[in-house]
């Protein structure tokens, strides 16, 4: 498992993480290089399927930020994701999906060193927990009963 | 139920509705959902405790609209589905009359929506006991266990999608498993499908689930799938102090916030 390298998918709203991502490179501080950052016009935009499709992708860790609550470009489009994300997390949780496999988070266009704290952070702790078999096992599940059903 | 009888009668007879929505004995001696557009024929209504099925689940459906003014037989769940279909512009509340019955049976005077408002404030809004233990029972696992109990459930799915149709919030004339450009649920009954299908169906019905338990009655292989839009009908009052259906003019749960909503995941 020693060189196990996971896969970290960022969902990020274009108007505060993506400018503090760009921060963090503009002031050239390193961090993971495991992230794969998809830019999105607000978190209100992020829809839970997206999560579930990275998960099904292959994706072994995911982060979803976005602007501080009362910044949000469009005013309300973060107050709106947080009730949705808050409601999902009870829902994995119930489910008995792993959510320690998601982080949110709020980055502000400022806060460069924030964003490299939390990707660090998150891969850490996605390479301790390994890759996201019980996921990766559900869609395999998938072609090996295609397989037996022909 | 003889008020019942004579209330629908003397409706259809004025021509105050064009159909009574009710229940009536099948063949088998099951209730069925019966439209009763006769005067005559009132007398097939029933109402017991065979008498299960949510029939707001009629009141979106094009063919039901047609009928225009029309009464519909209604116990809690169903006033509460009523409520939640007026609040999101799916039912003229003036074109509905409510046969309400009470939890012993009889029949109420509902003259208007804000009196069947203040009966539903009166009433427990929270899920049905029997359900309330299986919650408890369920929330007491670890996550692997619940994991497993849950892919246990999902592996008899067959994707007939009945949770769907039974369901009276579930109204969408294009749902999301019918979309496939992108293909957000995988098509075949399997165990990924079933399990992302289950997910998209109790997040959309998050904080608009009225706790019916209709769709894991209407579920053909047994999944108690009413037990995952429940939790998140116990999670809404938690976090948002929300019972769904409760008024006709209340704005849905996630389409709307709260500057102070309290959560402690997001770093």
């Amino acid at each position: 498992m020693s060189d196990f390298e996971p896969k970290v998918v960022a969902f990020v709203c274009n108007w505060c993480t993506y400018a503090g991502a760009d921060l963090t490179g503009t002031s050239r501080l390193k961090y993971a290089s495991n992230v794969k950052i998809i830019r999105f016009p607000c978190t209100g935009r992020i829809d839970f399927m997206l999560l579930l499709k990275a998960f099904a992708n292959g994706a072994d860790g995911i982060i979803v930020s976005g602007c501080h609550p009362n910044d949000c470009h469009y005013t309300s489009g973060n107050f709106h994701a947080k009730r949705r994300w808050i409601m999902f997390k009870e829902l994995m949780d119930f489910m008995g999906i792993d959510m320690n496999r998601v982080t949110f988070s709020w980055v502000s266009a400022a806060e460069g060193a924030k964003w490299a704290e939390v990707v660090n952070e998150t891969v850490t702790r996605i390479r301790e927990m390994g890759p996201y078999v019980s996921y990766k096992e559900l869609v395999n599940k998938t072609i090996e009963e295609e397989v037996k059903n022909e | 139920m003889n008020n019942l009888i004579s209330r629908a009668k003397e409706l259809l007879e004025s021509k105050t509705v064009n159909v009574v929505i009710g229940y009536e004995a099948g063949p088998t001696g099951l209730a069925r959902p019966a439209f009763i557009t006769d005067s005559a024929k009132a007398d097939k209504l029933i109402y017991d405790e065979r008498c299960v099925q949510n029939l707001a689940v009629y009141l979106t459906k094009a063919e039901v609209k047609n009928f225009g003014k029309m009464a519909i037989v209604a116990r809690l769940p169903v006033m509460r589905s009523i409520m939640m279909l007026i609040s999101e512009q799916q039912v003229i509340g003036d074109n509905l009359i409510i046969l309400g019955i009470s939890e012993d049976n009889s029949l109420l005077d509902i003259a208007s929506i804000s009196v069947m408002q203040g009966y539903i404030d009166k009433c427990d809004l929270g899920n049905p006991s029997k359900d309330r233990e299986i919650l408890a029972e369920l929330n007491k696992m670890t996550p692997e266990e619940k994991f497993s109990w849950w892919q246990n459930q999902f592996s008899k799915c067959i994707k007939c999608y009945a949770c769907r149709q039974a369901c009276p919030m579930c109204y969408c004339i294009r749902c999301t498993v019918e979309v496939n450009q992108p293909q957000w649920i995988p098509v075949q009954a399997n165990a990924h499908g079933n399990t992302e299908w289950h997910i998209l169906r109790a997040m959309h019905l998050a904080g608009r689930c009225i706790s019916c338990g209709e769709c894991g009655r209407a579920c053909p292989v047994g999944i108690p799938c009413h037990l995952l839009t429940m939790q998140l009908a116990d999670q809404v009052w938690n976090y948002f102090h929300v019972h769904a259906g409760t008024s006709d003019k209340m704005n849905s749960v996630l389409s709307t916030y709260e500057p102070n909503d309290k959560e402690s995941f997001i770093i």
